[in-house]
């Protein structure tokens, strides 16, 4: 039997009850919302359960919403079940103020650089990271850059005419 | 300019008790020409062995995903190009279908086949510097030499279809922004005679070359489950025997119509690496040939078609956009980018020379993305380099980084 | 396909036609003279022992230079010696963080006098496309550059035209520079003592 996104839509729903929120398909890519206290059970029931089998953790990253309360920073995991080839996409979310997730290295090996990623531009916390420190900037940078209120441009640069450059411009 | 820049250059720290320790910290890199690119490695070396090693990256990290968020789609392109530059129409071609899904357009199977050659020619030509700078650093330059010469086919080929050699921009959303002239056609044709002979000469002085065996076999080694642990994909996920690979568990641009095989490996070392590449770029080849003949296959006014019809996205052609108040209108638009895009959020993901290069595009409605992440393999496989190179020959740990094809601008960003 | 080889020395009718300049000078039987200067820069320009300095695309368009097909021996600059002690001319391919930029502050430190600086590339020279928060907007801040090579990445021609035009700056350099007031003006703007 194949393994449908109803299938583990009921499976996980079955397990952990009303804590799945957001059920979504976009483009038939089964995603979901899990608190942010449960990512590691989730993830860990979504590994061993011996049908769905999502042993391979594709891709982490950060996301920031300045205009939720509460729940501005977004960690989005996709998981790939490589036997049956499924994906699913499982997000987190947290307030700005207490950025704090627990890390999934303990469970995958490659989240360990790209939540040192996500820390660096988000600056979200990932409890028990067994070395979450800057990986892409430098060291001595004291702000998250990928947080949307930062501009993209260095703001001590002085040698391009802002006129003719259109530094801080934005086309949305 | 920055404080940082006019402090003195810092001297690497030598941690407390260095001196009377028996092993010895060794600094490998940024700029050491055996790394080829910009990687720093610390290692704790007894004489030859590694002990243990610490990496550092972050050297060209150019802040991508920023830009991206301020940028409307077709201007993307561009910086897809400049992360893995040796196969910079993979990225191109793997950016216009996440755009594609997003927007629900679908290609003719014209551009579908075109597409295929274009980016089976770019797997070619990243293979290709990857296996002959493992031959570098294993101590045979004139393979190097030798198939850099053939490279340059491609790259002709790369020239006449989009006018650009290295960083391509290839294509738009939608198709290519040209058809693909007879010279073109020519050319595939000419590489496809040329270059066959020549990595058979290239297999020839490798593949059974006693010094070249004995310097990659059993260096490097993973086993498939930490492989997989430590999120591999592409050839260094297929040395060590598992047989993912996008281009069959995700068929995109009709990769589906094509056949070939996934060669795959045993033990996931060095020489698997690169006789794993070196299979591929025979299956891209028989890839490119069939794709080849079913171009051929076009005529009449199939042969023109080279888009699909996305207004909103694709260029009108430049006679129009001087004669009539349309095109003007659209080619206005879509250069100003001032197109709203629809809201979505879609994954996506292309075999790139280095594995599973994966776009995950936010769109909330406006310009440009709301958020755009880009999976890069290069970035997630290097964390496996310190247990690649643990209790290994220092010299072997130089050819285990170049086997990986560790591209500074991909891991970065 | 088969073709002519040419060597830049021409046997044509009897007449030995040598297309590198030599010199300006005073030539006679068994003798020639002309200024130090000049001949120290002809020296000096023909066997430049160049230093790559490569961070990303640039690097690779420098390795199809370097390679057999454009050939950067042709003009006496194959000996790449990735020590910068040993060098003198520094080229900078790629973009360059600001991570990156006290590392290559380091290594040109490490050149000894004379040495020269080619930036390739738009993102060596300005930045190029990349004007964000962690790019060094061009290499110029931090050292001084003699030439600078346009293209994102330049071709494999550009490069060599790049290399052609320090070639010439450097034959006609003067002797004196390097301990003039000026130069020494020039290195303090950039805090290189």
């Amino acid at each position: 039997m194949s393994l449908t996104n109803e299938y583990i839509r009921q499976r996980i729903t079955e397990k952990f009850g009303d804590a799945i929120t957001n059920v979504e398909e976009p483009a038939g890519f089964l995603t979901f919302e899990v608190p942010k206290e449960m990512n590691l059970k989730v993830m860990q029931f979504l590994h061993d359960d011996n049908e769905l089998k999502f042993r391979f953790l594709t891709d982490l990253c950060g996301v920031h919403y300045p205009n939720q309360e509460g729940r501005e920073l977004a960690v989005v995991y996709h998981m790939h079940n490589l036997v049956d080839n499924v994906r699913l996409r499982m997000k987190v979310f947290t307030g700005i103020n207490d950025p704090d997730v627990f890390t999934a290295t303990s469970l995958f090996e490659s989240a360990n650089w790209q939540e040192r990623e996500t820390y660096d531009f988000y600056g979200i916390n990932f409890v028990g990271h067994p070395n979450l420190k800057r990986i892409l900037n430098v060291d001595e940078m004291d702000y998250f850059p990928m947080r949307k209120e930062y501009p993209l441009e260095d703001q001590s640069r002085i040698d391009k005419d802002d006129e003719m450059f259109g530094r801080g411009g934005s086309i949305s | 300019m920055s404080e940082l820049i006019h402090q003195q250059p810092h001297h690497v720290k030598l941690p407390e008790g260095s001196i009377e320790k028996q092993t010895t910290t060794l600094n490998l890199g940024p700029t050491h020409p055996a790394t080829h690119g910009v990687f720093q490695n610390i290692l704790e070396v007894d004489g030859e062995r590694i002990i243990s090693s610490e990496q550092t990256v972050g050297y060209i990290h150019r802040a991508f995903e920023k830009i991206a968020e301020r940028r409307p789609l077709y201007q993307i392109t561009p910086l897809t190009d400049r992360l893995n530059y040796c196969s910079s129409p993979i990225n191109n071609m793997g950016w216009h279908l996440t755009c594609e899904k997003l927007l629900g357009v679908n290609t003719p199977k014209r551009v579908d086949y075109l597409r295929v050659i274009i980016m089976e020619l770019s797997r070619i030509a990243d293979h290709l510097i990857c296996n002959s700078i493992v031959g570098v650093d294993s101590g045979a330059f004139s393979g190097f030499l030798y198939v850099m010469q053939y490279r340059e086919l491609i790259y002709e080929i790369f020239e006449e279809v989009c006018g650009s050699r290295l960083t391509t921009n290839i294509g738009r959303i939608g198709g290519f922004e040209r058809n693909f002239t007879n010279a073109a056609f020519e050319k595939i044709e000419k590489f496809l005679k040329e270059y066959p002979v020549t990595l058979k000469e290239f297999e020839n002085l490798f593949n059974r070359n006693r010094i070249f065996m004995e310097r990659t076999m059993g260096t490097g080694g993973i086993s498939a489950e930490r492989a997989l642990n430590y999120g591999f994909t592409g050839p260094n996920l297929r040395a060590t025997g598992v047989d993912y690979d996008v281009r069959v568990a995700a068929p995109y641009s009709s990769y589906e119509d094509f056949k070939f095989d996934i060669p795959v490996g045993s033990t996931g070392d060095n020489y698997d690496r690169f006789m794993v590449r070196n299979q591929e770029m025979w299956q891209s080849l028989g890839i490119i040939e069939q794709a080849f003949r079913k171009v051929q296959e076009f005529r009449g006014t199939d042969a023109d078609v080279y888009h699909a019809d996305v207004p909103e996205y694709y260029l009108p052609e430049k006679q129009d956009v001087y004669t009539k108040m349309e095109a003007l209108i659209w080619h206005f638009k879509i250069i100003m980018g001032e197109i709203d895009m629809p809201k979505g959020e879609v994954y996506h993901s292309v075999e790139g020379g280095n594995g599973e290069l994966g776009f995950y595009l936010i769109s909330d409605g406006g310009r440009a993305p709301f958020r755009l992440h880009f999976r890069r393999p290069c970035f997630i496989y290097y964390q496996a380099y310190s247990e690649l190179t643990k209790g290994a020959l220092l010299s072997d740990a130089v050819i285990t980084m170049s086997s990986l094809n560790l591209i500074a601008g991909e891991m970065d960003a | 396909m088969a073709r002519p080889v040419q060597y830049n020395v021409k046997n044509e009718g009897g007449k030995i036609v040598i297309t590198d300049d030599m010199p300006p000078g005073y030539g006679g039987e068994g003798f020639f003279a002309t200024t130090l200067d000049q001949v120290v820069g002809w020296g000096r320009k023909n066997s430049l022992w160049p230093m790559p300095f490569a961070t990303s695309c640039c690097g690779i368009e420098f390795m199809a230079t370097s390679a057999s097909h454009y050939d950067i021996g042709r003009f006496g600059s194959e000996r790449f010696a990735h020590t910068p002690r040993q060098c003198d001319l520094l080229l900078v391919m790629g973009t360059i963080a600001k991570k990156m930029g006290p590392i290559l502050k380091q290594v040109y430190l490490q050149m000894s006098e004379p040495r020269w600086v080619i930036a390739v590339g738009a993102c060596a020279s300005s930045g190029g496309i990349f004007d964000t928060y962690s790019v060094l907007q061009g290499i110029d801040q931090i050292i001084p550059v003699d030439v600078y090579v346009p293209g994102c990445p330049p071709r494999p021609e550009a490069i060599l035209d790049g290399l052609l035009k320090c070639q010439d700056l450097v034959g006609q350099e003067s002797l004196r520079r390097r301990n003039s007031d000026k130069y020494k003006a020039l290195l303090n703007s950039y805090g290189i003592e």
